[in-house]
């Protein structure tokens, strides 16, 4: 256990780095971000200054070193727009996302798990056709589409829910929270929604695919031979079994949630770290940009690795090696 | 030939699988309203001597205030939304399939020479596919745009530097069983050179599965191209995709003009939901274990 855990450590700070240099060189084929800082009518001097000021001058394994070092030292690089650390303008918007993402989760779960055990249950039915053909719908609908007509419905023609913004927030141990007030889950509930779609149609359509694979193993009809409700029968012994392919996807999912983040935050104006980074990629503002990239990646192989983990908890069969 | 077809167990199957045949006809209509299209409506909606600013923001046909010469509306420069619909489409499909053919070219090939010769070739591959998949293709097109820059040639760089990967992972694997098995041994000891056994021998033997995997992609760059141009990377303004459309419609979505953005998705979810439909039958029919 202790090998493997050292072993995905060494694997992910690998993983880490490839992504920096990645995104680094990337970053140094888009425009000169000089532009974006100097006025219109600078000078030539003023703009050379401007660039050896940001470091621009150097050649791209200096700038690059320099990076590292720095970003090993805690230091991630100023926004050439807000004129502020990158990281500390990013954590600033990130409870807004992570708060959107986990509501857009659960609603997700709590809608998909339920619908695909009985459409796996009863998988001829006319309701469960009904939800299959509506899952399907869901993944085929292009999401940001979706946050449109719910705005133009929701808040244009019928004006029960704001169409952008977080509302109200409230400070829960330092951070700035918007589901403790009631102004912000009036704010929340259309980005959630838009947002939980696509993976609420991709859970159900996997809870589903691994109900119908369980039912057909002994265990299943030993239960219910042994007398168990149907609800146990489908609960206890047919999805916890079911479940673990869907554990990976939940995984997998939280990745896309963050990523999907980026065009509902647009779409509704939610001030969160997604809205920031499409700025950022308008205004070339490349820290911002490397910043975000870089955080998101950690917080993708951190899911990763913590998928494989919870995989053997629920698993016994599955080990570490 | 025909008759064998349909004599066929396929052709059975599909017979009798409704989503099978909803998807393919809605696969088929659209393909349809793409080729000839542009045929039928009397406005090109990119030459602008044909626009006429007093036909702007003309509701559809059925509203009051709607033009027979326009069924679904118009826009801001007073340009059918319907023409621009079926112009549009072009450059989505296009786009789709392009990026779907390159990406299935590059991940075939990779997959075979990854599966073939193994040691380090494979590896660097595999750990390549690897780190890409534990993120978000739409992630990886979006930060690969914003690189790049916006473009239809840029677009279709960025899908396929999305979509290789799982056409790789999956040839690879294949290959992997194939080769194994005796008739590429017997090539072997024929003495065919390498390259002649991976074309004639394993490549056809690996092609089934990706069958299904190439009909649900172009649905997904389909998808992940609208997003793009949704957001302003994707395609330029001179060559309106679907996306492009929504995002231009929903610029005017507050001053009610819901017309202009809500028909194009609309047709995105039609080709997407046909694709996606006809690609389960796909699945079902294609994969042997669940028969």
């Amino acid at each position: 256990m202790l090998g493997y855990l050292l072993k995905r450590l060494i694997q992910m700070t690998l993983v880490l780095w490839v992504v920096s240099v990645i995104v680094f060189i990337m970053m140094s084929f888009t425009g000169d971000p000089v532009f974006m800082v100097v006025p219109i009518d600078a000078t030539d001097l003023e703009i050379e200054q401007a660039r050896r000021l940001l470091g621009l001058d150097q050649s791209v394994l200096v700038q690059y070193w320099k990076f590292m070092t720095s970003l090993l030292h805690g230091d991630f690089g100023r926004s050439y727009v807000f004129r502020q650390p990158a990281m500390t303008l990013i954590l600033e918007r990130l409870p807004a996302t992570v708060e959107m993402v986990v509501v857009a989760m659960v609603l997700a779960v709590a809608v998909a798990i339920p619908l695909g055990v009985y459409a796996g249950a009863n998988p001829n039915g006319r309701i469960s056709r009904t939800i299959m053909a509506g899952s399907l719908m869901g993944i085929s609908l292009p999401g940001f589409w979706v946050g449109m007509v719910l705005i133009y419905l929701f808040a244009v023609t019928w004006g029960i829910f704001p169409s952008s913004g977080r509302g109200d927030t409230a400070e829960v141990l330092g951070l700035r929270i918007s589901l403790v007030t009631r102004d912000g889950w009036h704010h929340i509930a259309l980005p959630a929604i838009t947002l939980s779609l696509g993976t609420m149609a991709i859970l159900l359509r996997m809870t589903r695919a691994g109900m119908m694979e369980v039912s057909r193993q002994d265990f299943m009809k030993f239960a219910r031979a042994k007398g168990a409700t149907r609800r146990d029968v489908l609960y206890k012994h047919g999805l916890k079994n079911a479940l673990i392919p869907v554990i990976t996807i939940f995984g997998l999912q939280l990745g896309d949630l963050i990523a999907f983040a980026t065009i509902t935050e647009t779409i509704f104006s939610w001030p969160g770290m997604g809205k920031l980074l499409i700025d950022s990629i308008y205004r070339a503002d490349r820290p911002v940009i490397v910043v975000y990239l870089m955080l998101v990646a950690l917080i993708f192989v951190v899911i990763n690795f913590l998928v494989d983990i919870v995989y053997t908890l629920i698993d016994p069969r599955i080990t570490l090696k | 030939m025909m008759t064998r077809f349909l004599h066929s167990e396929f052709f059975h199957n599909y017979k009798h699988s409704s989503s099978a045949v909803i998807g393919s006809t809605l696969m088929l209509g659209f393909a349809f309203a793409v080729i000839v299209g542009p045929l039928l409506v009397a406005q090109n909606p990119y030459d602008i001597a044909s626009l006429d600013l007093m036909d702007s923001y003309k509701p559809p046909l059925w509203l009051e205030g709607g033009d027979p010469r326009f069924p679904l509306g118009t826009d801001g420069q007073g340009r059918d939304v319907w023409a621009s619909i079926l112009y549009g489409a072009r450059i989505s499909v296009f786009i789709g399939l392009v990026a779907m053919i390159a990406s299935c070219t590059i991940g075939t090939f990779l997959g075979l020479v990854a599966g073939f010769y193994g040691g380090i070739v494979d590896s660097v591959i595999m750990r390549i596919a690897d780190i890409q998949l534990s993120f978000p293709s739409i992630l990886i097109a979006l930060f690969l745009m914003s690189a790049v820059g916006t473009g239809v040639d840029k677009v279709l760089i960025a899908l396929t530097a999305v979509g290789w990967v799982v056409y790789a992972r999956t040839v690879r694997g294949s290959t992997l069983s194939e080769i194994e098995k005796e008739y590429v041994q017997a090539a072997k000891v024929a003495g065919l050179p390498n390259h002649k056994i991976i074309r004639k021998h394993v490549l056809p033997n690996v092609l089934t599965p990706l069958i299904v995997i190439a009909t649900i992609q172009v649905g997904t760059f389909v998808l992940i191209e609208a997003s793009l141009s949704f957001l302003g990377v994707g395609v330029p303004i001179t060559q309106p995709s679907l996306g492009l459309l929504i995002k231009n419609g929903f610029d005017v979505l507050f001053s009610g003009l819901w017309w202009t953005s809500v028909f194009p998705g609309i047709a995105i979810m039609i080709l997407v939901f046909g694709i996606n439909l006809f690609g389960d039958f796909l699945r079902d029919e294609l994969n042997p274990r669940l028969k």
